[in-house]
């Protein structure tokens, strides 16, 4: 192993994080190499002396602050945890959502269109009705028929009656 | 049994509070040892570390259980910390050049009730207490991310992968820059090496 490759192993060394494979390979190149067992040996002073700097404890507010933060924070609550709270509201809200869906459904029934609105129906209608056209074009310019005496009113025939 | 960080996470996800006290149990004393080493300020450190606790318990219903909860804790911790960091930079910048320096102002946040008990000879204290001010010193001096690094590397545990998550850099790169910081350590603090090889 190299110098420059003890580099990225002296710390796990020193912190035993090292596989064992590699401990052993560490240990090979620091018997042999003085400046990488003298560096080892620093380093591990140094982590010595790092220990030596005392752990300081919270201040005794400081759960309560943290409560306090904690408490002033907006509650989040989703529309299901809403509709738990409010269940009338949430029963009036339903029967609401439930009529305008109901309203909406009826009012958008198609309704049946007027024949000349379209005018293939139209045309169709008038094809059917045709004969019937016919009919009464042919008794309306009938000749004897023409010729006869206009017909009697029901007036005419009553005063006929009385005056007989 | 006790509850694993995550399974706590996610309780407190599904709205147990208790689960949230747990957490801040387990983790007030070493984030607020942290932060007070990245900004040496015991007030700061403190709001900090409440800082994050409620971004963690306002980012509960988000938690996502893709990485070790440290890992995440630590992310917040470290750049609320190195934020802080910057601005108290800059303010310092601001401030009269007559103001008098004091380095030291909060050295006594860390020193033991028990002193006068511990230490009868008052010399052998303050010899103690230069070799933690020049201790300090030495982390301070370190840049930002290596000091950073270096603490959670060596008071918090973290294995490489999770400080390197953290740093947002590989894990070579994590090993490099512990590397170098322990190399400027050795440097700075070599006349308490020199004293300990001696004893």
């Amino acid at each position: 192993m190299s110098c420059e490759k003890m580099e990225s192993r002296i710390l796990g060394y020193l912190d035993g994080r090292l596989k064992e494979s590699e401990r052993l390979d560490v240990e090979k190149h620091l018997s042999a190499c003085a400046p990488c067992h003298l560096r080892v040996e620093e380093f591990r002073a140094v982590s010595g002396l790092l220990d030596e700097l005392p752990v300081i404890e919270p201040s005794p507010e400081f759960d309560a602050r943290v409560h306090a933060l904690v408490a002033a924070e907006p509650v989040k609550q989703n529309w299901w945890a809403w509709l738990r709270v409010s269940p009338r509201v949430a029963f009036a809200a339903s029967m609401l959502l439930l009529a305008t869906v109901w309203l909406g459904f009826y009012q958008q029934q198609p309704t049946s269109p007027l024949p000349w609105s379209n005018p293939v129906v139209a045309d169709e209608q008038m094809m059917q009705d045709l004969p019937v056209l016919e009919d009464h074009d042919v008794l309306s310019n009938f000749e004897p028929l023409k010729e006869l005496p206009p017909p009697v009113q029901a007036e005419e025939i009553s005063d006929t009656q009385q005056q007989m | 049994m006790a509850r694993t960080d995550v399974q706590l996470m996610l309780d407190v996800k599904a709205g147990d509070e208790a689960s949230f006290e747990l957490l801040l149990h387990r983790y007030r004393t070493p984030l607020v040892n942290f932060l007070y080493r990245m900004v040496r300020n015991r007030e700061q450190a403190e709001d900090l570390a409440q800082d994050v606790f409620l971004r963690v318990y306002r980012a509960r219903e988000d938690y996502v259980p893709s990485a070790k909860f440290t890992t995440w804790l630590f992310r917040i911790a470290t750049n609320l910390a190195l934020n802080s960091v910057r601005d108290n930079r800059y303010q310092k910048l601001e401030v009269s050049i007559d103001a008098p320096a004091n380095l030291d102002a909060e050295a006594g946040d860390e020193r033991p009730l028990d002193i006068p008990e511990k230490h009868p000879n008052i010399e052998q204290h303050l010899v103690e207490d230069a070799r933690k001010k020049m201790i300090r010193h030495a982390i301070d001096k370190l840049p930002e991310k290596q000091r950073v690094a270096v603490l959670l590397h060596k008071y918090q545990e973290l294995d490489y992968a999770e400080i390197a998550k953290i740093l947002s850099c590989s894990e070579s790169a994590l090993k490099s820059l512990l590397f170098r910081a322990y190399e400027s350590l050795r440097v700075e603090l070599a006349p308490l090496v020199a004293q300990q090889d001696k004893q």
